[in-house]
């Protein structure tokens, strides 16, 4: 049975609606790139999102209107999905932070007085 | 310069044919919406679609100025014979390779006309030019990529790629048939001329592809596909302004 639709570029299409083909076909030539954006010179790149691109040329063309067509951009980079090196999430651990850590911090250190004291001792 | 009766006219029927060709392409193109090979691919297309629209109905503003109906009833009310786009633009959509080639080589003559009119002495046209210039130049960029592409993709796609431009090349070549007012246009500084602008289209198109590997078929051993910028159109294009025109025809009067 050949699709007939409201839309009459579906019906002109002449889709099979048995047919199975094009779903269960694997897109094994394409990738996966991630894609970042940035919408001012000289702040960072953002990870807004991924698309299936043939390669690099044609996933930034992509990334042009999927991400890009609203809203500011003055640059994108497109990165394969498959380069990007991740941590794992059971490892998440690593992040936890220990509750203390002010001694890290410089505010902690009340040492202000103490070299004011010194500067006025080396000018008297 | 003073510009006469004969200059306005030229300038209405350069108007009237750029933004004829670029509604009927753009809504060719958008045909292929929910249809695209991918999706990406989908959205890139459908986007560009838009922006074809767009840009005609910035033309037909330009045309309302110099006292034409509202762009509204001239997109949706005239039959195929006050149409002035070229035949290229109303052929159906066919395979996607068909409407691959005819982006390229539709886009690539719009985008040198573009460049043109920058500096056409009709400040209206030199302002939209200016306005436009980012998003064809993306429309040129999207067709190079797709003619490289699918020229080191596999011999099949080559192949199909070729005989697509074989195919719509005689179409492209009436994109450049003169109006009655070249030599006004010229005069006026309003439009170097479709003369002109086929010969830089010719070694533009012709370089590109040659660095693909495919061939410009010769431009004297194949016949243009004149007419439609008289009003001469093939069956196709009545078909399409019917159904472009449906939803307007059902009540012309409403308020969107």
């Amino acid at each position: 049975m050949i699709i007939k639709s409201l839309d009459p570029r579906i019906t002109r299409a002449g889709i099979d609606d048995e047919s199975k083909d094009g779903i269960q076909q694997p897109m094994d030539q394409w990738h996966t790139y991630e894609v970042f954006q940035q919408k001012k010179r000289g702040t960072h790149h953002v990870h807004v999102g991924s698309l299936h691109a043939p390669d690099a040329e044609l996933a930034v063309l992509f990334a042009k209107e999927q991400y890009a067509r609203r809203g500011q951009c003055v640059n994108l980079w497109v990165v394969k999905t498959s380069d990007v090196f991740a941590t794992e999430y059971e490892d998440e651990d690593i992040f936890t932070t220990t509750p203390e850590k002010k001694y890290r911090e410089p505010e902690v250190y009340k040492v202000m007085d103490r070299i004011q004291a010194f500067k006025a001792k080396q000018n008297s | 310069m003073e510009l006469t009766e004969r200059h306005v006219e030229g300038l209405k029927e350069l108007l009237y044919k750029m933004a004829d060709d670029l509604l009927i392409l753009g809504h060719r193109n958008s045909e292929w919406t929910g249809l695209g090979p991918v999706l990406e691919e989908d959205i890139a297309f459908s986007s560009m679609a838009q922006d074809k629209l767009g840009q005609s109905l910035a033309l037909f503003e330009l045309l309302h100025e110099l006292g034409e109906n509202i762009p509204d009833i001239v997109a949706f009310t005239r039959n195929d014979k006050q149409f002035h786009n070229c035949h290229l633009v109303e052929m159906p959509i066919g395979e996607y390779d068909f409407s691959l080639a005819r982006h390229f080589f539709y886009d690539h003559a719009d985008a040198l006309r573009f460049a043109m009119l920058e500096n056409s002495s009709f400040e209206g046209l030199s302002m939209i030019s200016r306005k436009f210039k980012g998003e064809i130049k993306y429309h040129t960029m999207h067709a190079d990529v797709w003619m490289k592409q699918l020229s080191y993709g596999t011999e099949e796609s080559k192949a199909r790629m070729q005989s697509a431009i074989n195919e719509v090349f005689p179409l492209a070549l009436g994109i450049f048939e003169e109006g009655e007012f070249e030599a006004e246009l010229i005069e006026a500084g309003i439009f170097i001329g479709e003369a002109a602008l086929k010969a830089q289209w010719l070694e533009k198109v012709g370089a590109e592809l040659h660095k693909y590997g495919y061939t410009l078929p010769d431009p004297e051993a194949v016949i243009p596909a004149l007419g439609g910028r008289k009003g001469f159109h093939t069956e196709h294009l009545q078909p399409l302004l019917n159904e472009m025109s449906e939803v307007f025809q059902i009540d012309p009067g409403a308020d969107w």
